[in-house]
């Protein structure tokens, strides 16, 4: 471990991802003040800091749980929120896959969206190479650290400011400019129109259910409204 | 909220991103994803976190807000509207409690 962080690659995968130190430490401290605005105590916020080590899946349970939804609510949400992490692995395997497979795992504990980012625009091309572990630690880590710090901050920090000024709307309104980012094209305004309606019909409905209720709604129209794929010989 | 409960749901959702993120590492052989599949992946992120924030912006307590003096919604205009001038996370959320913490504060929205 030692000899791979010692490789210049490692300092230029750190450096890489320094440039995002900033946002990202924002967005850990507002991760972290979130937690503990919504009743987590501090034992349960630094376990869910340390173990789930994912904003976005943070920031969208946080309120479920806080509201003491069924645990599986909260997991079915962080599952879809984690959706995309599944995509990414399919990229992750075309540089980790030939590797022992528990090592690769590891690997993809860390692997957030921006360290996939950061990563193929050093290596644009899908093929392994020896140094890309040494570049992806080096990111890694320095992310690893700087989210961690900023969210143990936020925890501390959010006991030290009065409750009704309700600093934790700050953790929605970072997840609304996450959501923004993902409303590409028609399907997407469409699907988050869908699951934003659903949401609120089926509010009433018990233990959080309009969550899921939002999700089933938006993803069969975002299946039923995409494009249909042309089949040979319709041109 | 029970602390032992507080304690399994966030040990669940580590596995849950644990999971999801070493997902195509697991198996041994190329596993194609279909079309439809992959569109449904795409489009699920995006509709959970709707689903989560909507109600957080408009509903109090179980209802729809009651009043327009709310911090919320200025808080969410203003956000949207920066958003609009310069996409990003960072000053979408600053713009958003640029007004949100002085109507909260000073004015009692």
């Amino acid at each position: 471990m030692r000899e791979v962080l010692g490789r210049p690659e490692a300092r230029r995968g750190a450096r890489d991802m320094m440039a995002f130190a900033p946002g990202l430490a924002a967005w850990g401290l507002v991760t972290g003040i979130a937690m503990v605005n919504s009743g987590l105590s501090t034992p349960v916020a630094l376990l869910m800091s340390l173990l789930v080590y994912a904003g976005s899946a943070q920031l969208a349970t946080i309120p479920l749980l806080a509201a003491g939804a069924p645990i599986g609510v909260v997991w079915a949400t962080a599952l879809c929120v984690n959706l995309r992490f599944v995509l990414y692995s399919a990229q992750w395997r075309v540089y980790f896959g030939h590797m022992p497979r528990w090592r690769g795992l590891a690997l993809t504990y860390f692997a957030a969206d921006l360290n996939l980012i950061v990563f193929q625009r050093a290596y644009p091309n899908p093929v392994p190479e020896p140094s890309q572990v040494a570049f992806f630690l080096g990111g890694a880590l320095s992310t690893w650290l700087v989210w961690q710090c900023a969210s143990i901050a936020g925890v501390v920090f959010a006991h030290a400011i009065p409750a009704q000024w309700g600093l934790g709307s700050a953790g929605t309104l970072a997840v609304l400019g996450l959501t923004y980012g993902l409303l590409v094209d028609r399907a997407t305004r469409l699907a988050a129109l869908v699951a934003a309606a659903a949401a609120l019909l089926a509010f009433t409905a018990p233990f959080k259910m309009n969550i899921l209720v939002a999700i089933g709604a938006a993803v069969a129209v975002g299946l039923l409204g995409a494009p249909r794929t042309r089949r040979v010989g319709d041109e | 909220m029970n602390e032992a409960w507080a304690s399994w749901a966030v040990i669940g959702l580590g596995c849950v991103t644990f999971i999801t993120r070493g997902l195509f590492l697991i198996p041994h052989t190329e596993v194609p994803i279909p079309g439809w599949l992959l569109r449904a992946l795409k489009v699920a992120p995006l509709a959970a976190l709707t689903a989560v924030i909507v109600p957080e912006i408009v509903m109090t307590q179980g209802h729809f807000a009651q009043t327009w003096q709310d911090a919320r919604f200025p808080a969410v205009a203003a956000a949207t509207l920066y958003y609009r001038w310069r996409p990003g996370v960072l000053g979408t959320m600053l713009a958003g409690l640029a007004l949100y913490l002085p109507l909260r504060i000073f004015c009692g929205w």
